[in-house]
């Protein structure tokens, strides 16, 4: 009997596996930031270069880090529900503007609105590889202790944002974005 | 005629190096930055080492090795500095962990378990033909 049931059950382990494989999309890396203080930076900001956008400016405060590009088409798709999600909610968004060119990520701000309370130009790409940046546009979410609370990889919906971001945000943490 | 098309092979084969590779001084320490960027893998195009893409990223973390190398750090170091970061997903190597065992030991796990079952078959088949060899055989059947 056991030799009719094993492949069986053999074809019925693999199926399943093979199941769950189907739906995990394979360019989703998990970060090992998550859990992990959020990388330091300072850099220069998009606007203003004479100013310093660093991660010692949100301290104690819960935010979100969106990186984003130009070039990048993903986040062109996402901007609306960036600007969305800056006008509906209290979390302030930093920018990390990722090998871009300077005018022309001022005037898609120009155009398109802003909603970063601050964007901090990474021209050189070295803050993106200690955040573990490898496609844009990329979110995360860092809480009020500095630590990384959750990074999703991919345009910003709505949907993504309600069901991901929300959840973890913490009411008391949050403070209005005070140069928006 | 000829000429022209060897000159178009020759072309051809410049254009074939495009990527930018960094070139060292020291054989060295050419030799490790080829062997780690060939065992790093780039995240953005996921089947190709950051030696062999032209990605943005790759040649951001092509620069990266580069770097650390004339700072005379350690392949361990450079390896840890990408799997803080990037997770052992951008080792083409991984390391051996608890974690990575069944990665690691599968095969020869399965190579066993498949042994184990053909030499049941094939004891079992034997002993048949010892007992009966007029009766028809019964494994071929399973």
């Amino acid at each position: 009997m056991w030799k009719y049931l094993a492949p069986l059950a053999g074809f019925l382990v693999l199926a399943v596996a093979f199941y769950f494989g189907l739906h995990r999309n394979p360019s989703v890396i998990p970060s090992p930031l998550i859990g992990k203080p959020a990388p330091e930076f300072s850099l220069p900001e998009l606007r203003d270069p004479a100013r310093q956008v660093s991660t010692a400016d949100y301290r104690g405060k819960m935010y979100l880090l969106n990186v984003w590009a130009t070039w990048c088409v993903g986040c062109r798709q996402e901007h609306e529900t960036l600007v969305e999600i800056a006008r509906s909610s209290p979390v302030p968004i930093v920018g990390l503007n990722w090998k871009d060119d300077r005018e022309a990520a001022l005037s898609w701000l120009d155009q398109l609105g802003n909603p970063y309370v601050a964007n901090a130009f990474d021209a050189e790409g070295l803050v993106a590889i200690d955040w573990g940046v490898y496609g844009a546009p990329e979110t995360f979410l860092v809480g009020a202790d500095g630590r990384v609370l959750y990074k999703h990889v991919a345009p910003m919906t709505m949907d993504v944002w309600r069901t991901e971001f929300e959840p973890r945000l913490v009411p008391t943490a949050t403070s209005t974005g005070a140069s928006r | 005629m000829r000429a022209i098309l060897a000159a178009l092979l020759l072309a051809a084969g410049l254009l074939a190096h495009a990527i930018d590779t960094e070139s060292f001084e020291d054989p060295r320490l050419q030799a490790r930055y080829q062997k780690l960027t060939s065992e790093l893998r780039c995240l953005q195009c996921q089947s190709e080492s950051i030696a062999e893409s032209n990605a943005l990223l790759a040649s951001d973390l092509r620069r990266q090795v580069r770097k650390m190398l004339e700072e005379g750090r350690s392949d361990d170091e450079i390896r840890k500095f990408m799997t803080d970061r990037y997770g052992d997903f951008v080792l083409y190597r991984p390391p051996l962990a608890p974690r990575t065992w069944l990665l690691w030991f599968a095969p020869a796990l399965l190579l066993g378990v498949g042994g184990i079952v053909a030499w049941r078959v094939v004891a079992q088949r034997t002993r048949l033909l010892a007992t009966d060899p007029d009766e028809p055989e019964e494994g071929d059947r399973a």
